[in-house]
């Protein structure tokens, strides 16, 4: 499940893989004028050595748990070092090659694995970025801060627009609420990774050349020297307990509710045991109102978790057309 | 116009503050071979990308075959200076090293059998049609610096400006470097650090520093100034002696 | 999630398909995959039509079918997936062996591992007779945006040296005794990451300069490249429609 990131041809429907892909492609034809607009001629070998630097970070795995690794995605961290439009451009074009050149994601996919790994990421984690900018203080601590639970929301973001995808277009009979709490539950963990690393990261940036990190392009530079967010450890130690809690929390949302295979097997385990028609009855009647509640509150949770994901995109979307140039670092 | 290029109290700083040119002041003429030393952060680079209207000087005036460089003539400007940098790799950009060599002059605006000629004219003078197909990072060191000199030489410039041309080369690549460079008619800047390239190619050196011109004069004269020399942070290679 | 050098996947051949302009070999992919993609699960034949010209395509394209098949270790993951959904599917059941199946479960592992190989393999033979650069360019023809393929183009040209430069790094980092093996070990990765993007900005800048040093203004200037000729396109033509007729008798007998 967690690689539904990359999926084949033929994992979504034909409907979902229209409508994905005229999304991502108005979406990504915007974000190209946008890039162009704000780097002009310099867009070119900009945006391609960043999409050569995510390519080629993507390949790299760091270590999650003992075992097991995790890489990557990138569209957060592109976003808030680039801007939006720029992140969302240089993630499809990895995306892109990726399943043109490696096979890896279906061409037919191409329209829901852009949109949930360059759109989602790179504007929704735009605008959880932004938010946090407003709460946070004016510091590098302050953004670098923003730039780790951004990133992470982003993970979760994507895991979120998939599991709607799935809502609509899922071509294997397993529920709604299965997949968005293996999905959203599963990434919340990575997620940490992506934060804790997109954090390093824009650290190192603003460190070396703060001029380059689009999204602190405000901060003077007495708010530069201010380095550290009080108590960093502390915030690092608290934003992965949230993260946990917020997975622990999501997979309870499948346990409470009896899923169908489970219901299934007591009807079916009741009618080999061979008892009386009304009882049967009931166990059905209980099985059937609960499969109700079940069913409302799946659809509850995804219309306001995909509600929240879409304002994010377009709060991304907003801002990008807000700004117009970013600052030119080098004399032309 | 004999004069290749004409510099006149240039003067650059960055939009930090930083002052990197403090009033140069440099003529030469056509066909001459100049090179330019001086210490690490003397401003040699960030004269080079004046020469072409990449950085553009605060203060004072620059002209190029008498033509002098304004905002509206940096095209052909560019089309008369080539710059030849310091890792070929920053120059070799395009899929294979003859789209490389051709996207100059295509912006000049040549197309079809003419661009072709100028291409295979280009690789012919470096030697480099047998690796005019490949992609670039497939090419050795020394065959990348020859196919980054390609991608100059087919603007067919006026001034061709090296920067440290030698460096990481081994003593069969600078040979042929060097060599090359004798066998091109047309005016030459070398910024180097190589002495001795200095010596075997440049008639005529200039000595930077902090911004500014502190000698300029034949070479074998400067360089037998052990005083200017270590004034300048120049050394002479062990073994060497002038005069 | 890449998975090794670009030019690791182009196999030296020549055959009918390295010759073709990548335009039509990517139109006539992008296709036959649709086809493959819409076909309805439940009419076997045609996905055994399909594997059949598939196969077809793989010896026509002289790629060897070992390599194919090493190739769709790609969607390996998907199918391991795939092989769980009976098991966890809702739905009637059957039982087979003693273990309750779902068979809609079973239907959606078959359809989701078929579709999968066949869209793959088809990309497969894509990616073995085409080089990258002319993938790009066979984009830029079918009328994606100059901006996205030239950056594209870009970052195909500098990405092993990227990884390269990324390689080092880590290989000075182990050099120094650093081995991480747990998440919040990763903190020198990640600096070495920020300090990569500052290196490759500065590259980007300095390319620019280069750019605009031989006369650069926006636009990458177009080359004449051979353009497909009717017989190419009528060929493409031909083999997406035999794709495409099995679709429709297979919608027309569901």
């Amino acid at each position: 499940m967690v690689l539904a990131m990359h999926a084949p041809d033929g994992f979504l429907n034909p409907g979902t893989a229209v409508v994905t892909a005229v999304i991502s492609m108005v979406v990504v034809g915007f974000s190209l004028r946008q890039a162009r607009a704000q780097l002009s001629e310099r867009a070119i070998p900009l945006a391609g050595i960043a999409a050569a630097f995510v390519f080629a970070a993507q390949m790299f795995n760091f270590p999650v748990a003992s075992g097991t690794t995790g890489h990557l995605l990138g569209g957060a961290l592109v976003a808030i070092l680039l801007g939006p439009s720029v992140g969302t451009v240089v993630v499809t074009i990895v995306v892109v090659v990726q399943a043109l050149v490696f096979a890896d994601g279906g061409l037919t996919a191409l329209g829901y694995n852009v949109l949930n790994m360059a759109v989602v990421t790179s504007y929704g984690g735009y605008a959880v970025f932004r938010l946090l900018r407003k709460v946070f203080p004016s510091t590098t601590g302050g953004v670098v801060g923003a730039t780790g639970l951004a990133a992470w929301a982003s993970v979760v973001m994507a895991a979120v627009a998939f599991s709607i995808e799935w809502l609509f277009g899922a071509t294997a009979p397993i529920p709604f609420d299965q997949v968005f709490t293996a999905m959203v539950g599963v990434h919340s963990l990575i997620g940490i990774g992506e934060a804790l690393v997109s954090a390093i990261a824009v650290g190192a940036v603003l460190a070396a050349r703060p001029d380059l990190v689009f999204g602190a392009r405000d901060l003077d530079r007495a708010q530069l020297e201010e380095s550290r967010l009080p108590r960093t450890r502390t915030f690092v130690i608290g934003g992965v307990l949230v993260a946990l809690l917020f997975a622990t929390v999501v997979s309870q949302f499948a346990v409470d509710n009896p899923d169908g295979l489970e219901a299934v097997a007591v009807d079916k385990g009741f009618i080999d045991s061979g008892s009386d028609s009304a009882m049967a009855g009931s166990i059905f009647a209980d099985y059937a109102t609960e499969g109700i509640s079940n069913e409302t509150v799946s659809l509850a949770v995804a219309g306001i978790v995909g509600t929240i994901v879409t304002l994010a995109v377009a709060g991304g979307i907003f801002l990008a057309l807000r700004e117009r140039r970013g600052r030119s670092p080098a004399p032309v | 116009m004999s004069r290749a290029l004409e510099l006149s109290r240039v003067e650059f700083a960055y939009p930090d503050g930083r002052v990197a040119l403090r009033g140069v002041d440099l003529v030469v003429d056509r066909g001459e071979r100049v090179a330019i030393l001086g210490p690490n952060g003397a401003g040699k680079t960030t004269l080079a990308l004046h020469l072409n209207g990449i950085f553009r000087a605060t203060g004072g005036r620059i002209s190029v075959a008498g033509m002098e460089l304004t905002d509206t003539n940096l095209r052909e400007i560019r089309g008369m200076v080539g710059l030849v940098f310091q890792d070929p790799n920053d120059q070799l950009f395009m899929p294979s090293v003859r789209e490389d060599v051709a996207f100059g002059p295509a912006n000049m605006g040549l197309s079809g059998e003419e661009l072709d000629n100028c291409v295979s004219a280009a690789l012919e003078l470096v030697d480099g049609t047998e690796f005019a197909d490949r992609p670039p990072h497939h090419l050795s060191g020394g065959e990348k610096r020859r196919a980054a000199l390609a991608t100059v030489l087919a603007m067919e410039p006026e001034i061709v400006v090296f920067d440290e041309p030698s460096s990481g080369l081994d003593p069969a690549g600078r040979r042929d470097l060097i060599s090359t460079l004798h066998t091109l008619r047309m005016t030459q800047l070398v910024i180097t650090h190589d002495v001795s390239l200095a010596l075997e190619l440049c008639p005529r050196s200039v000595i930077m520093n902090e911004g500014q011109v502190v000698a300029d004069g034949k070479t074998s004269e400067l360089l037998a100034d052990a005083t200017l020399l270590a004034e300048n942070r120049l050394e002479l290679p062990f073994g060497l002696s002038i005069g | 999630m890449g998975a090794g050098h670009a030019h690791a996947l182009y196999v030296h051949e020549h055959s009918p398909f390295h010759r073709l302009v990548p335009e039509v070999k990517i139109a006539a992919a992008v296709g036959m995959i649709t086809c493959v993609a819409i076909t309805p699960r439940q009419e076997v034949w045609a996905f055994a039509l399909y594997a059949v010209i598939v196969m077809v395509l793989i010896t026509i394209s002289r790629v060897s079918p070992l390599f194919v098949l090493a190739r769709l270790a790609a969607v390996a993951p998907f199918v391991v997936f795939a092989l769980f959904i009976p098991f966890i599917g809702t739905g009637d059941t059957t039982t087979l062996w003693g273990i309750e199946l779902s068979i809609d479960g079973l239907w959606a592992t078959w359809n989701i591992i078929i579709k999968a190989v066949l869209g793959a393999s088809i990309s497969i033979v894509l990616t073995a007779t085409t080089e990258v650069p002319d993938i790009i360019r066979g984009l830029g023809v079918l009328r994606v945006p100059a901006l996205f393929t030239s950056i594209a183009t870009f970052m195909i040209r500098y990405l092993e040296l990227i990884t390269e430069e990324l390689g080092r790094m880590r290989v000075a980092m182990t050099a120094r005794g650093y081995d991480p093996r747990w998440l919040y070990q990763a903190r020198p990765i990640a600096t070495s990451a920020g300090a990569m993007f500052v290196r490759s900005y500065e590259r980007g800048e300095r390319i620019h300069s280069a750019m605009l040093a031989r006369g650069f203004t926006g636009e990458m200037p177009i080359f004449d490249r051979r353009r497909a000729g009717p017989v190419e396109w009528a060929s493409a033509a031909l083999l997406v429609s035999v794709f495409a007729v099995v679709a429709l008798l297979a919608f027309t007998t569901s």
